[in-house]
């Protein structure tokens, strides 16, 4: 179990929590925080409803599908396809040493959308329908525990 | 709100009053509102500021911006009733749009008659990264900004799909910024009264592709203000109200990405089917509309999503000038968000006061003409807060 006064630190020092937060019963709470986690042990992590098998990434408290809060988590395959982009040449403070940079909306096979950070090799190879992969990066930016992030790239 | 009470005013305005958007130097926030204030009851002269006024309704986003809190409070003060009952909401963009409602809300319980709608911003005094991180905070931080998302991005990323869905080109967009800067010319209280051409926002330089510096709205500093009555007692107060017939508000996911179709603004539809519904009105009745403009892209969508065309035929209107002052359905005559400005808080009850002022023929030198139902839609964050009103000249 993970004690208050870690999770107050992780919160604002980030890789210092100790272990995931978790449930009465050891159950890893579907929380941005354990999300993050897992990335920074490399790990693309959703969860699956117990009632209606939807899956979420990221995880939320309550399945948007079905009245439920109960959980398993599950291993995504990190494969998906690229929906829309956009490349950012004013950028925010935190970003400003990679611009301009790719942002998009991946769909992953498992159906779950996300937007992140798409490296190229070559910049004019985006296009929508694209194939991607994640991958993961420690960011010198104190957020999220680990400062782990997950992003995408051709595979 | 029922569907009985559907030929029935829900609430009436029977005065407008907004300051001058722009960079406001040497004014506070409750400063900025009060500006607002005195123009609404200036231009009332049968209220009785003291004795009529029972509550306000106040739309504010960014509290911390002047280390002060209580807008509500604070605003009242500055306006010489410190002691009436004051509410203040905050959905980003939308503040003052959820204000309106709630107040119509109020007078609808029958709790009030006469009640106060007020919008107010600050934003120039900030850095202009710390402005951006503010409203971007609007959006899902965790999933968004963290991944390197600006508040453009995510308009942009939206454009993009429209554009790859519905073939809708960045000349399309500027059509809109260059719309809106002909109308906000025309308009003395925008925040930049210039016209602009095409070249002008294709050649500006890229925020986020395929969007533009013209593409984005301003950073404003700014405050609106209704006063909102009882349809019964309306005339007391003016010979030419304004009455609201429609109200409907719909949410969305915080972030972009969990959302079905990129290519549309879900919420904003489905407000906007509630309001005409309560109405009884259809699109096509509709005489003129100011929407939330955010970006250019935004109008397009709301163009779609309000039913004055069909999906992904947003282009089209632009092509026709169908969307301009002399169209068949104008646009934001007061300049929009893109040019009169965007003052966010502000920006929800400054759409009503330019409906008011156009349905009330005050409109002077962007007069549409024979307006009788006009509609107001903002929005919140990336649209996960859509707001839709309908006004008919009383």
């Amino acid at each position: 179990m993970t004690k208050k006064q870690d999770i107050k630190n992780a919160s604002t020092v980030g890789g210092d929590i100790e272990d995931f937060t978790r449930d009465e019963n050891g159950n890893i709470y579907p929380t941005i925080e354990n999300f993050y986690r897992f990335c920074s042990e490399r790990k693309l992590m959703g969860i699956k409803c117990k009632e209606c098998g939807n899956i979420l990434a990221p995880p939320k408290m309550s399945c948007s599908k079905y009245d439920s809060y109960k959980f398993d988590w599950i291993t995504l395959k990190g494969k998906g396809k690229l929906l829309t982009y956009s490349i950012v040449h004013v950028a925010p403070t935190d970003f400003q040493a990679i611009a301009p940079y790719i942002v998009g909306i991946v769909e992953l096979e498992e159906g779950p959308k996300l937007p992140g950070i798409v490296k190229l090799k070559k910049v004019e190879d985006i296009k929508i329908g694209m194939d991607l992969v994640t991958d993961f990066e420690k960011t010198s930016i104190e957020s999220w525990v680990g400062n782990t992030r997950y992003y995408f790239k051709q595979p | 709100m029922d569907v009985r009470n559907l030929q029935k005013p829900l609430a009436s305005i029977v005065s407008a009053g907004l300051s001058k958007f722009g960079k406001l130097e040497g004014f506070s926030i409750r400063e900025i509102f009060a500006l607002a204030a005195r123009e609404a009851f200036d231009n009332c002269p049968n209220l009785d500021v003291k004795k009529d006024v029972k509550a306000l309704f106040i739309g504010h986003m960014i509290e911390g911006s002047e280390h002060q809190g209580q807008t509500g409070p604070l605003a009242c003060d500055w306006i010489g009733l410190p002691e009436i009952p004051s509410f203040r909401f905050e959905s980003a963009c939308a503040s003052s749009g959820s204000a309106l409602r709630n107040g119509i809300f109020s007078i609808m319980s029958g709790l009030f008659d006469v009640v106060i709608i007020g919008g107010v911003e600050r934003l120039t005094h900030l850095a202009v990264s710390e402005a951006t991180e503010y409203l971007a905070s609007s959006a899902d931080y965790a999933f968004e900004q963290w991944h390197g998302f600006t508040f453009p991005a995510l308009f942009a990323s939206i454009a993009r799909a429209h554009m790859y869905k519905y073939g809708t080109k960045e000349e399309h967009l500027a059509m809109v910024a260059v719309k809106n800067h002909s109308h906000g010319a025309k308009n003395p209280k925008a925040h930049i009264q210039k016209e602009i051409s095409i070249d002008k926002v294709m050649e500006s330089r890229v925020v986020a592709s395929p969007l533009k510096l013209y593409d984005c709205s301003l950073i404003s500093d700014g405050a609106s203000c209704l006063v909102l009555t009882n349809p019964k007692i309306a005339r007391k107060f003016t010979d030419s109200p304004v009455n609201i017939i429609g109200s409907g508000q719909a949410g969305d996911t915080i972030g972009i990405y969990q959302r079905g179709d990129l290519s549309t603004l879900d919420a904003s539809a489905r407000a906007a089917a509630q309001a005409y519904k309560m109405a009884g009105v259809k699109p096509e009745d509709i005489n003129l509309a100011e929407v939330h403009d955010c970006f250019t892209i935004a109008e397009i969508l709301a163009y779609e999503a309000l039913g004055f065309c069909k999906r992904g035929d947003g282009k089209n209107l632009l092509e026709e000038k169908e969307t301009c002052i002399d169209g068949c359905i104008p646009v934001n005559t007061s300049g929009g968000l893109k040019s009169k400005g965007h003052p966010v808080g502000a920006t929800g009850a400054a759409q009503a006061c330019e409906i008011f002022l156009q349905l009330t023929n005050q409109a002077d030198k962007r007069q549409v003409s024979k307006a009788e139902l006009g509609l107001t839609h903002n929005m919140g964050g990336t649209g996960s807060t859509a707001i839709v009103h309908i006004y008919r000249r009383g």
